[in-house]
């Protein structure tokens, strides 16, 4: 019985376990309902969790034709799914959340510090440029300043 | 900011400025625009200088030990004076354009 030695709950659940984990950079971040917490990948997450345990017990049965191996393969899969899945979580709740405090920002009500930054062409911009220059032929009422991380 | 640039005429439109700030060199930050398509601008700042004048440094946290900005966002009236901030806690949780324009709404 070909179907009994293939064991699909095993793979396909790992499968799932690394799909679970890229999606999440590769497609969910680039939606705020899906980024701000990932949902959708912990439910990919809890799908694959669930085909691993189905694998992993069909995968320790003594009926499988090489059971030794099995095992061994079983648990390898099983443990580097855990270890998929650890380190999302590190990931996504920990590691994200190692930012300085910033007390020294400036709080609302407080003048924002003066800059002359560079564009992309080279070209120096000041904060009061970027205060005063037009948008559509009328003067500003705000500057937004979005800080990020970069690319380095 | 890819938020802001697919409401970028809506903040245009309230009159709101939107401008990013990394220690990305311009090459990098132009690269960066043409494959995510911005169109606002994107100013660089390689040694933070102007962030740690925002107290945004995020030390040692880029490549080989660079400085880097931590995550923010300041909404910044005509004046220059702070009229909202956000400081997320977790780097994927971003303020929301929305939530920015709606807050725009209060400036004159």
């Amino acid at each position: 019985m070909t179907a009994r030695r293939f064991n699909w709950p095993l793979w396909v659940g790992f499968v799932l376990t690394l799909a679970a984990f890229f999606t999440y950079f590769a497609v969910f971040v680039w939606f705020p309902a899906t980024r701000d917490f990932p949902w959708a990948n912990l439910v990919l997450f809890v799908i694959a969790g669930l085909l691993l345990f189905m694998g992993v017990r069909r995968g320790s049965a003594p009926d499988r034709p090489h059971p030794t191996s099995s095992k061994i393969v079983t648990s390898i899969v099983g443990l580097l799914s855990l270890a998929v899945f650890a380190f999302f979580v590190f990931a996504i709740f920990i590691a994200a959340r190692w930012l300085p405090a910033s007390t020294g920002a400036p709080h609302v009500g407080q003048r924002a510090p003066d800059f002359t930054l560079a564009d992309t062409t080279g070209r120096q911009v000041s904060l009061n440029e970027l205060l005063t220059s037009p948008i559509n032929g009328s003067a500003p009422k705000g500057v937004l300043l979005v800080f990020y991380r970069g690319y380095w | 900011m890819r938020g802001i640039e697919q409401n970028l005429q809506k903040f245009n439109e309230s009159g709101i400025r939107p401008v990013a700030i990394s220690v990305d060199s311009p090459d990098v930050s132009r690269n960066l625009a043409q494959q995510a398509g911005y169109t606002f601008p994107l100013l660089s700042d390689p040694n933070a200088e102007g962030i740690r004048r925002y107290d945004l440094v995020h030390a040692g946290a880029g490549e080989n030990g660079h400085d880097i900005a931590r995550p923010a966002e300041f909404l910044l009236d005509s004046s220059g004076t702070v009229r909202w901030l956000n400081l997320t806690e977790n780097y994927w949780v971003r303020a929301r354009p929305e939530q920015i324009l709606e807050v725009s709404k209060l400036l004159q």
